[in-house]
């Protein structure tokens, strides 16, 4: 049996458009994926989401967001989304061995922090290789740790890290930082934080002990190369848009975002629409993520009562 | 059901289990261990006390068991068998993919 709508994805985007459409009695299906709520999840508190004026945790909001959507009747199904089929109507969408299909699909699968991409990384992950610092910077105390990246994520979690870690050390692969003036000073006044410049990161250590020694540094400009003990580490490169099941299926960019129309939430195909981070490498908020999911939700409704007009 | 393991109990509790256990380090400040809470409790409703002891740890008041495993990332999943560890999950996982990891551990 088709449905009207299928939402993959449980961040602000996916849970706004589930929000919107269970209220509009669309009775939608989300599917929450392997990250269930998102980025915000690793987060600590978040101050600029309007109307908190006390700030709130980035796991609380998108809780709160699942109550809201389920209270209105959004069926939720904690799977991940193996595979897509956009080339004919109803879309399919299979997960956990099951084809659901649907009228109309909102991808909002956003994006997931970029590894380093090394062999000894996975190896070494969750034996000193962190991808969430306000998780893991605990285990950290009185410890030594790195931190890749020149951008506010990484000021941002090198200065988070301080809290835990006797030393944090920044690796960045240029000679200058891209992370705003406020965070660079911030980090600058940070006795705790030592930078290492035009250097990346080409091996975690300690794989033979099961836990991380170490990395192995080459300097960008000399080649050389050299070994930096610490106990942790902590990457903050930018983020890849979680689009590997759409390939082929809709337009993706160069750099594997979602394709959609200026100003909506249209993708290459007629029926499926694209809200949040998967679509938006430029402003990647909460509060836009939020925005763009409501977009999706009322191209999608548009869509969905214009072909009921025409059968 | 789920079970909470603690510094004091898990020698008994997870060690010394007859049956296979699924151990969740997390803490209250992790976002990801709240994310999979509701996870584990549905696992621990859906699996038979029988067959496999599921329960939680939580790594800021038993820092204990979490030093003795090298627990350095939350949330992190174990699986004891005869005290021994068998299989180490860090991060989360939906319910399904983590259901049919632990369960080729069931005896």
């Amino acid at each position: 049996m088709s449905r009207k709508l299928i939402i993959i994805g449980s961040g602000p985007a996916g849970w706004s458009a589930a929000i919107y459409a269970a209220r509009a009695s669309f009775e939608p299906l989300v599917f929450e994926g392997p990250e269930p709520g998102g980025q915000l999840i690793t987060t600590t508190e978040v101050e600029n989401f309007p109307g908190f004026p006390d700030g709130i945790l980035g796991t609380d909001l998108m809780d709160r967001c699942r109550t809201q959507a389920k209270k209105f009747g959004a069926e939720v199904l904690s799977e991940d989304v193996t595979s897509v089929d956009f080339s004919s109507s109803p879309f399919k969408v299979t997960a956990n061995g099951t084809t659901h299909e649907a009228e109309a699909v909102i991808i909002a699968t956003g994006a997931s922090a970029r590894r380093l991409g090394l062999e000894s990384e996975k190896a070494l992950y969750g034996k000193g290789v962190s991808a969430c610092a306000t998780c893991d910077g605990f285990f950290f105390k009185g410890k030594q740790v790195a931190v890749v990246g020149g951008g506010d994520a990484a000021m941002e979690e090198a200065n988070f890290l301080t809290r835990f870690a006797d030393k944090v050390t920044i690796i960045h692969r240029r000679d200058a930082f891209t992370a705003s003036k406020i965070m660079q000073d911030r980090t600058a006044k940070n006795p705790k934080i030592e930078v290492v410049w035009n250097a990346e990161v080409v091996e975690v250590l300690g794989v033979d002990v099961g836990h991380v020694t170490g990395v192995k540094l080459r300097d960008t400009k000399t080649g050389e190369t050299r070994d930096l003990a610490v106990d942790g580490v902590f990457a903050a490169i930018g983020h890849v848009p979680n689009t590997g099941i759409f390939k082929g299926q809709v337009d993706l960019d160069e750099k594997g975002f979602v394709k959609t129309q200026p100003g909506t939430s249209l993708t290459s195909v007629s029926g499926v629409f694209a809200g949040g981070d998967v679509q938006d490498f430029r402003y990647r908020q909460a509060v836009t993520a939020v925005g763009s999911g409501c977009m999706a939700f009322l191209d999608a409704e548009k869509y969905l009562a214009a072909k009921e007009h025409d059968a | 059901m789920e079970h909470i393991f603690t510094d004091a109990n898990f020698e008994e509790e997870v060690l010394k289990s007859p049956t296979p256990v699924l151990v969740d380090f997390w803490a209250s400040w992790c976002g990801p261990c709240r994310m999979m809470a509701p996870v584990i409790e549905e696992l621990s409703e859906e699996i038979d006390g029988a067959t496999f002891k599921i329960g939680t740890c939580n790594v800021d008041e038993n820092g204990q068991s979490a030093q003795t495993y090298g627990i350095m990332s939350i949330p992190t999943l174990l699986v004891f068998k005869g005290g021994q560890v068998v299989e180490q999950i860090a991060g989360t996982m939906e319910k399904q993919s983590l259901k049919e990891r632990v369960m080729k551990h069931a005896s």
